[in-house]
Parts: C-alpha cells; structure tokens; sequence
C-alpha cells in the first residue's frame, strides 16, 4: 500500500490519490495535530482502519500554517498540550481565520476547568485520549449530518 | 515445543498481563488494529513507546537532579508518559504517572523522587514482559503457526 508513511510523515499538500475507501465510502479529510509521534501514528492507523485519509503534523503552529494556505480538512484532531503553539491557541486561531472544520480536541488531561478552557477556544468536542473506535464512529456520523 | 503448546503458553501469558495489571483494554484495541496489510503495527508502536519512554525517563532524571528543580519540565514529561502508555495499555505505568503529576503540582522533590523511581521499575517490568510476549509470538511465526487472538 503507497499511501500508508508518505501522507503521515509530509506537510505536503496533495491529497494522496488512491487510498482505497472502504466500507463507509468516506471522502472525509483529517488532520492529527499532535506533539508525541506514537499518538500520531496510532491514532493515523485508526482512521485508515475506517478509510480516512489524515495528514499529521506535530504542533499547532503548523496545523495554522496549513490551513493558512488553504489546504482544507473536514475534521482536526487537537491535542491540547504542545510546544511552539498549543490546541487552546491553535483551535483559536483556526476560528479567527473561519476555518469551520469540526475542530475536536484530544486530550490526556481530565481537569474541568482545562477542558472547558480548551471548549471554549472553539472545539466542537473533547474527548480523552486516545481514540477510540466508537469514537470515531460518532465523528463520522457528525461530518455526514454536517455534510 | 510444538505451536499448540506455544500457542497456548501465549494466550496464558497474555491473560496473566492482564490479570496483573500490566495491560489494559488499549492494548487489546492497539492489536485489532493490526492486520494484514499492518501485520507489525504493534512491535512498531511498541518500540515507539519505549524509545519515547527511555528518552522521558532519561530527562526526568536529569530535571530531578537540578538544585532548583524545575517542575513544569518534569510536569510536561510525565504528561507525555502518562500519555503514551495509557496508548498502548501499560496500565501500571500510567498509574504512577498520575501519582507523579500530583506531586509536580504540590512542588514535592521527595513525591516526585519516589515516583521516578516506580515508573522506572514499572516501565522496566512491562518492557520485559512485552518483549518476552513478542520472542513467543516469533516462536510461533517460525514454527509455522499463527498468533491467536
């Protein structure tokens, strides 16, 4: 399979043609935005395991930066802890920018105060670390309400 | 041995990692996301898991050593601890984490010594015991079984 490393590992913005859909015929894009490379990889490896193709970039800085020149997800995955720019300031910058993607935030920390915090940057969701099948299952079926 | 004994001898350890803590339901999710076109998803996030992890441990001791410790660096390695072995399932590791965390918070050089000193053997435990899992479950491959669920 071509697609697998190439699209996780790039900041390069062509959509990787080919991954094959599977079963929920998803044209969904996603970006991973997280600073520890084993969430990145096990969370790449769920979506793939549902068909989605997602583009992982390690801090918030470069998540802006891609959607700042126009690349376009349908949902961003934002780990809330990360040097160089965070998920709060990230997700923030994201909705000054209208970026309206489905914005859920991933995290490992459980502080109420730090979750409502990180919601009210502009996240649609929180959910805990990591990923879950369920999980996912529930965001696919709010991108297709949405779409 | 034959492959069912070695079969067998994996799915008993495999319960007996469970059983004592070591791993949890992630870990179970980390293997049903292997297959086929992946089929060494798990050794490959597992040895991500332990480089992460030596590099962490490695800092933290370092950090801990300081005459003024400075505690948000700590703070901001036992998070990515406790983040990735709550990942891949090592259960016990990610409890000690916890623990760390909250002696981070109270600025306790003592609290965060000890648990230095746990998630160290803690991590050590569960590294062996994945490594000896994954040596079973290559017996296997090489005498012509296949692994069992």
């Amino acid at each position: 399979m071509v697609l697998g490393k190439g699209a996780s590992s790039s900041l390069s913005m062509k959509m990787a043609d080919g991954a094959e859909d599977m079963v929920n015929n998803n044209n969904f894009t996603v970006l991973v935005v997280d600073d520890d490379p084993l969430i990145r990889k096990l969370h790449d490896m769920h979506l793939k395991n549902f068909g989605l193709r997602a583009q992982v970039v390690e801090n918030g800085k470069k998540a802006v930066d891609l959607c700042h020149v126009g690349a376009n997800f349908n949902l961003i995955l934002m780990d809330r802890e990360m040097p160089v720019m965070n998920g709060a300031e990230a997700t923030k910058e994201l909705r000054a920018m209208g970026v309206n993607s489905l914005i859920v935030g991933v995290t490992s920390c459980g502080s109420p105060n730090e979750k409502q915090a990180f919601m009210e940057a502009g996240l649609d969701y929180c959910f805990e670390k990591p990923l879950t099948p369920d999980k996912i299952t529930f965001l696919l079926q709010e991108l297709n309400k949405n779409n | 041995m034959d492959v069912v004994q070695l079969q067998r001898q994996l799915v008993d350890y495999r319960t007996s990692l469970y059983h004592e803590g070591f791993l949890d339901e992630q870990f179970t999710q980390l293997q049903e996301l292997q297959d086929e076109n992946n089929p060494h998803f798990v050794v490959e996030v597992v040895s991500l898991f332990f480089e992460d992890s030596e590099r962490h441990l490695n800092e933290l001791t370092t950090a801990l050593e300081q005459q003024s410790v400075d505690f948000r660096r700590v703070d901001a390695h036992v998070h990515q601890l406790k983040g990735s072995s709550s990942s891949i399932g090592a259960q016990r590791v990610q409890q000690v984490c916890i623990a760390f965390r909250n002696y981070c918070e109270e600025q306790n050089v003592e609290g965060c010594l000890e648990c230095l000193q746990q998630v160290k053997h803690e991590y050590s435990l569960v590294k062996t015991k994945l490594e000896s899992m994954f040596q079973l479950e290559q017996q296997i491959l090489t005498a012509g079984g296949s692994i069992p669920m």
